[in-house]
């Protein structure tokens, strides 16, 4: 019997564990047990293990491992940066700056505090998504407390400038926070080098488990725990430590750091080519975010005249996992924020594919995809009616 | 989200009736791409019995099964008939739809009732058909 081949292209959504990370986490299930709370050996053997995975952590992005606190997910990362950097600091102030396409887990926040009395400028981006420092430079007032801007964005792939965002926040005495959770593992990061006071990661996006992350916090910056009731993480967040999961965070922290070179150079070079590939198959293509300064595994393109449910379900059926910007395969009917800030047109963003690739992605993969999926876009099109009133407008044109 | 009924996945992966009818005696077209849907219906009539009928649909898989229904459905119903198919009559010839998905069913009576009326406005009779109220597809906050 042929086995069909299975080309997951969701890398953005999850990434599975790295077999060394599991065999790293194993012992901390049974025999190494213990709660880092506590003072016997056991107790010692666990707290030992989230102090070297904290280290790991920290040198992956070049922080001092005190910088570094544990959560459970990227949204909390983010909920706790904006919410507690906030909170901790509004004797300064009560005005945020956010960029437009930041995440739903650090804008839902930002309209909680805003709710809540603080005033708030949401950045809006050039139509590759970019924000421009410039712009950050002139919302900053007196009032200003915190600057969010996303490290990249986890559906157009675009990569901000922090860097230079990071150098007048810094001049302006200013708080910057970056959500880089779509980013670490995949391109490097360097919280010196990039000026940031805070910056969220997530595990699973970078072969880790899923319910280990981290939010960086430089030395002497204030925040505000948002759980409260125990020691755990110097006091800022507490909770007994998901110290398996921990532990994988740092397993896959190492692993990056010294795999990250040849991961970027291998998967940009696969993206390049299902990017040109699909853009020579397929007509009526748009690229969707900057053709370089994108995230290394990130495809981004709307096919106009088509559904992006249709063609997922379709691709799946090929055994070719993707995800879609489409209203309907959002539960809010609604299709992508980010797609709309930029200004993709809203029928073109109901067209829209997300493929992101990962170190596993083959070559035979991307020729795989690129024989299954233009048939399917076409046979879509010719099943729309969008499709048939073009058709015949170029006829008579 | 939900997952979509065998019978569902039967339609969206191998719909019926797709296409176009040369000369039709009714055409329908509702929706909006914007939200992800447009569905056009196209129906041939003779001696007051709608003999064919196809369409074109944009769409998630469920517009493109609920499309691929209705044009089943009403193949061989008289007009009077055809007036009667509701969208719950197509929803649940599906094995039922996702509940975000219902609006489809909807479209696809739309869809019908479009056609038809453009059928009587053809045939120079003042038209019968009732469009149904605006479905149920609020766009609630993310």
């Amino acid at each position: 019997m042929l086995i069909m081949r299975k080309v997951y292209l969701d890398h953005a959504a999850t990434t599975p564990a790295h077999p060394k990370v599991v065999e790293a986490m194993l012992p901390y299930f049974t025999g190494k047990f213990g709660n880092p709370s506590n003072l016997h050996d056991p107790g010692r053997e666990a707290k030992n293990a989230v102090e070297d995975a904290r280290a790991k952590t920290a040198a992956l992005i070049n922080a001092r491992p005190e910088e570094i606190f544990f959560t459970s997910s990227g949204t909390e990362s983010n909920n706790f940066a904006i919410k507690g950097l906030a909170q901790a600091n509004s004797q300064k102030g009560n005005h945020i700056i956010v960029s437009q396409v930041e995440h739903f887990s650090v804008l839902h926040p930002v309209k909680t505090l805003e709710k809540a009395g603080f005033k708030v400028t949401s950045i809006s981006p050039d139509k590759e998504g970019f924000i421009d420092p410039a712009e950050v430079a002139k919302a900053i007032t007196k009032e200003t407390v915190l600057v969010s801007i996303m490290h990249s964005n986890n559906e157009i792939g675009t990569l901000q400038p922090i860097e230079e965002i990071g150098k007048i926040t810094r001049e302006k005495g200013v708080l910057f926070h970056t959500d880089a959770v779509a980013s670490v593992g995949w391109v490097p990061v360097d919280v010196a080098a990039l000026g940031v006071d805070a910056l969220s990661l997530s595990a699973h996006q970078f072969y880790g488990p899923k319910g280990a992350a981290a939010l960086f916090v430089r030395k002497g910056v204030r925040i505000k725990p948002q759980i409260e009731g125990g020691v755990q993480e110097d006091g800022r967040r507490g909770g007994t430590e998901n110290v398996p999961a921990l532990v994988g965070l740092g397993k896959a922290a190492e692993i990056a750091a010294v795999d990250l070179p040849a991961r970027m150079k291998q998967i940009s070079s696969l993206r390049d080519k299902l990017l040109t590939g699909m853009g020579e198959r397929i007509p009526d293509m748009i690229v969707n975010g900057h053709p370089t300064r994108r995230l290394p595994n990130n495809v981004n393109v709307s096919f106009l005249y088509v559904e992006g449910e249709s063609m997922l379900l379709f691709l799946n059926m090929d055994g070719i996992y993707v995800s879609s910007g489409s209203a309907c395969t959002s539960r809010s009917l609604k299709s992508s924020h980010v797609l709309s800030c930029i200004g993709t047109d809203a029928a073109a963003a109901n067209g829209t594919l997300l493929m992101t690739l990962g170190t596993g992605t083959s070559g035979e993969d991307i020729d795989y995809v690129l024989e299954k999926l233009p048939p399917i876009v076409q046979r879509l099109r010719e099943m729309s009616p969008l499709y048939e009133d073009v058709v015949k407008k170029r006829k008579t044109s | 989200m939900e997952q979509y009924s065998s019978k569902v996945m039967e339609h969206f992966a191998q719909p019926h009736n797709v296409g176009e009818i040369e000369n039709a005696d009714g055409v329908g077209t509702v929706g909006n791409p914007v939200c992800g849907d447009v569905m056009r219906l196209y129906i041939k009539v003779d001696n007051n019995t709608i003999t064919d009928a196809k369409f074109k649909t944009f769409g998630c898989g469920a517009a493109i099964a609920t499309s691929s229904m209705v044009t089943d459905l009403v193949k061989g119903k008289t007009i009077d008939e055809a007036l009667q198919i509701s969208n719950a009559a197509v929803a649940e010839a599906l094995g039922g739809l996702p509940k975000v998905k219902m609006h489809c069913s909807v479209l696809a009576e739309e869809a019908l009732k479009s056609a038809l009326d453009d059928y009587y406005k053809k045939k120079g009779i003042p038209s019968p058909v009732k469009m149904p109220a605006e479905s149920g597809h609020e766009h609630e906050m993310e």
